[in-house]
């Protein structure tokens, strides 16, 4: 493939610059900063300098977080007090950091240094990296997970993603990936200067099929040739790993693509919404990696890890379909037309009930889902379902809420336009997150 | 979290669907056909079912199971809310129509569970009740009933007309909504159990229906009908400020049932089409939806909407047996339960095509009957009102 000049001058500078060099001189943020300047503009570039990854703590055998002690096999809606207040203290950071800054990172589709260590210093990742490995992750908990993406969204979805990317890499390392992976990158999620990483699995083509990836994977003595293009891919400059999806003897597995690997490009490609996740395309043209490189053993249970994905997304959902409901209540009870609020004509209010019925389906679906991932049971039929109604649900509640501020919901002085950009994704979007 | 059903309540539900495929199923065609005769078989089901509602402390099939929990309890339960959702369910799966003419099963027992006093509920126990609330001008608007209720010594006169009373030629006891005094609004509106032979209190005719023709769904008329005064379920005080409370209260218990038999008949089409169309579909729950026929496409999202529906029932009677206020959720789950069975019922006849629209298969019954599921009980209307009003914070006055 043919790059454009910048991408030219960054290859160079990039092949000089060997990732532990540039950290040693100082480089790195003139690096990055380059990569932005010419991603920024549309412009394919490399992707992100990515650090010298060495294991501290080498793992004999994966560690594994076992599935949460229960007392009772029965229904129950609750959640415990743990849970509850990381609820409170991320929808706390949503509502008073993410929420104010959606309209700007929208624009500038990036989020921002300050509010990522802001974001960091909520310890999120801590809970996706076991304790062996310094984390604080002591059992499987994709139903807090769940939580947090629906409290984080309902800040905003964009920088909900940014912030989860990384944690969602981490979590499908902690769940599938082997000794060595797990001690070569896991401790990094940990770090001061957090491992930024995304999961690449979308593909540019109508109708995409995550079972049917175009992306390929050559066997070969060393380990693995992949080429292919991949889309969607949040936090594409600053990530230094990829999960990248790719098919290997007719059957979609996972792969570790540092982003520094040979054959690695990135553009940044923004969409219609999701922007502050700084969403593009991955590129790669005969990349070579090791043996070590495929994720897990033959265990590896693909058609879990993309619905450990779709559920993140799933929860997102909720988080910004609620934002929409707790915007239009009171919006629809102050506007007045023909002398009275608009929320006492029915035509209204029953568009108002339908969120909220819906949002409720949407979201005992959801959790139903992934209750029963949590506890290591099958849950592939629950979360196709759960992923079905909120592509479907999700995309209505986010035209209504355009609709029921009317012109006004169509501009930017609201955020119900955002909302419905964002929400458009819910049913696009393969990869990304892992719960 | 977690939102699977417990063991008891997974054996619960089979049974209900074993007995529906044993006794429900043969019969149903044929009630269907003839409409207005008593389905006879259903003796020996109720006796069978008053066994196992004995036996199993609580955890029944009937409808008379639905009490509000509200004594604080150690830990999250799973209760006769719950089981009676469950059991329904099951029941439906077989056949809704004949549920509903089940003795001792009826929604006129749930209203006696929800209101009655401890003196009452024992006098009344091991009787067939029905409901009578909807009048020739009164529908949804249940707040507007014209039937009266005069003080007269120890007995109260009932004087009006009851129509769509479902079992009201079959069961034992009939409640009757009736106000005290017109002029003081919803709160003078009172229940009263009438028990049948009861002078003044005659069926006057028996409709003709789309659906659940195994169920009678009788008018009554009420000529100077003496009840004695033991007979008013509840507090007989107007009480303004409680209002209208008391007897509306009776639905937060009823709604989740009502979407429970919506959740069963949807089951039963749905069970029915996916066998049907086997030899043309292949279901693996893991292709994307727009990448599948459209058959299953549909069969898809048929499904998730059932499965949101059964979820939302379960959260309102889970709701109701842990003690926490579920009105919204209660009219939440009639809602989409309303909308979902009518609509998948009706889609499985479509992908059927002539196999779906015949008297050989049962698929253009449950299409008729789940019609009233979506109207009954609070039509789908007036679910999503209640609901606007709470998330709305606004009274009956300015949403009306």
């Amino acid at each position: 493939m043919s790059r454009d000049p910048i991408g030219l001058a960054m290859a160079t500078m990039s092949r000089i610059a060997s990732s532990s060099l540039v950290e040693k001189m100082g480089l790195r943020t003139t690096i990055e900063k380059l990569t932005y300047q010419g991603t920024k503009t549309g412009f394919q570039a490399l992707g992100a300098a990515s650090r010298q990854f060495k294991s501290v703590t080498q793992l004999l055998r994966p560690e594994r977080l076992e599935a949460p002690a229960q007392p009772k096999s029965q229904f129950d809606l609750t959640i415990s007090e743990e849970q509850q207040m990381m609820r409170d203290s991320v929808r706390a950071f949503a509502t008073e950091v993410l929420r104010p800054a959606a309209s700007n990172s929208d624009v500038e589709c990036t989020l921002s240094e300050d509010l990522l260590s802001q974001a960091n210093e909520l310890g999120l990742s801590y809970f996706a990296v076991p304790e062996n490995l310094g984390g604080a992750a002591t059992e499987r908990s994709p139903v807090t997970s769940m939580l947090i993406a629906e409290d984080l969204a309902y800040g905003d979805m964009g920088l909900a993603v940014a912030i989860l990317s990384s944690i969602g890499v981490a979590n499908a390392l902690t769940q599938w990936g082997t000794a060595a992976q797990q001690s070569k990158y896991l401790p990094a999620f940990l770090d001061e200067n957090l491992l930024q990483a995304a999961i690449a699995v979308n593909e540019k083509r109508p109708l995409f099929n995550a079972n049917q990836l175009s992306t390929t994977a050559q066997e070969n003595a060393g380990g693995y040739v992949l080429n292919g293009a991949k889309t969607m891919v949040p936090l594409i400059d600053k990530a230094e790993l990829f999960l990248v999806a790719a098919d290997l003897n007719g059957k979609p597995r996972v792969f570790l693509v540092e982003s520094s690997t040979e054959g690695v490009t990135i553009a940044l490609k923004p969409n219609m919404g999701v922007r502050a996740a700084n969403m593009g395309d991955l590129i790669l043209e005969q990349v070579s990696v090791s043996k070590d490189a495929l994720l897990g053993e033959d265990t590896f249970d693909y058609e879990a890890f993309i619905n450990m994905a779709r559920l993140g997304w799933c929860s997102l959902a909720l988080g910004t379909a609620q934002a929409v409901l707790d915007y239009v209540i009171p919006y629809c009870n102050e506007r007045v037309a023909f002398g009275e609020p608009i929320s006492h004509r029915q035509s209204v209010a029953f568009m108002i009930a339908n969120i909220g019925i819906e949002l409720n389906a949407m979201r005992l679906m959801t959790q139903r889902a992934v209750a029963l991932a949590e506890r290591g049971k099958p849950f592939a039929r629950e979360a196709y379902l759960a992923r079905v109604i909120c592509a479907d649900k999700a995309m209505e509640i986010g035209t209504n809420g355009v609709q029921l501020l009317g012109g006004h919901g169509f501009t930017k002085e609201h955020p119900v336009e955002l909302w419905y950009r964002d929400l458009r994704a819910i049913a696009v979007m393969d990869g990304g997150l892992h719960l | 979290m977690y939102l699977e059903l417990p063991k008891k309540l997974k054996v619960l539900g089979d049974m209900a669907t074993n007995l529906s495929v044993e006794m429900l199923r043969p019969i149903s065609r044929k009630y269907d056909l003839a409409e207005h005769d008593y389905p006879k078989e259903l003796d020996l089901v109720a006796s069978m079912l008053d066994g196992m509602n004995d036996g199993e402390g609580g955890a029944g099939v009937g409808a008379d199971q639905s009490k509000q929990k509200k004594e604080e309890n150690a830990g999250v339960r799973n209760g006769a809310n719950m089981a009676a959702c469950v059991g329904i369910q099951g029941f439906c799966w077989g056949d809704v129509g004949l549920l509903l003419t089940l003795p001792r099963q009826g929604l006129g027992n749930a209203a006696i569970g929800a209101v009655a006093n401890e003196e009452q509920s024992k006098r009344f126990q091991g009787k067939w009740a029905a409901m009578a609330i909807t009048e020739p001008g009164t529908g949804s608007d249940s707040a507007n009933i014209s039937t009266t209720a005069k003080q007269d010594g120890d007995y109260y006169v009932l004087n009006g007309e009851k129509i769509y009373v479902t079992a009201g030629s079959r069961a034992d006891i009939i409640v009757v909504w009736a106000t005290l005094d017109k002029a003081a609004g919803r709160a003078a509106i009172k229940s009263f159990a009438v028990e049948r032979g009861t002078p003044g209190m005659e069926v006057t005719r028996l409709e003709h229906k789309l659906g659940i023709k195994a169920s009678d769904t009788a008018a009554i008329s009420f000529t100077d009908c003496r009840v004695h005064k033991s007979n008013l379920l509840g507090n007989p005080e107007i009480d303004t400020k409680k209002g209208f409370g008391g007897v509306m209260q009776t639905f937060d218990n009823t709604r989740p049932l009502v979407a429970a038999m919506a959740v069963g008949v949807a089951k039963a089409a749905l069970d029915r089409t996916k066998e049907l169309l086997k030899d043309y579909t292949q279901l693996d729950y893991s292709a994307p939806i727009n990448s599948v026929a459209s058959a299953e496409a549909e069969i898809y999202r048929m499904e998730a909407d059932w499965e949101a529906a059964r979820l939302l029932t379960l959260q309102a009677a889970w709701m109701a047996d842990n003690g926490k206020p579920n009105s919204m959720e209660a009219s939440m789950a009639k809602a989409k339960a309303g909308r979902a069975c009518n609509a998948i019922t009706l889609k499985c006849v479509e992908l059927c095509s002539g196999l779906g629209y015949g008297e050989d298969e049962l698929l253009e019954k449950w299409s008729r009957d789940s019609k009233i599921l979506d109207i009954f009980e609070g039509t789908q209307q007036i679910q999503q009102l209640i609901v606007a009003r709470r998330l709305l914070n606004l009274s009956s006055a300015e949403l009306k």
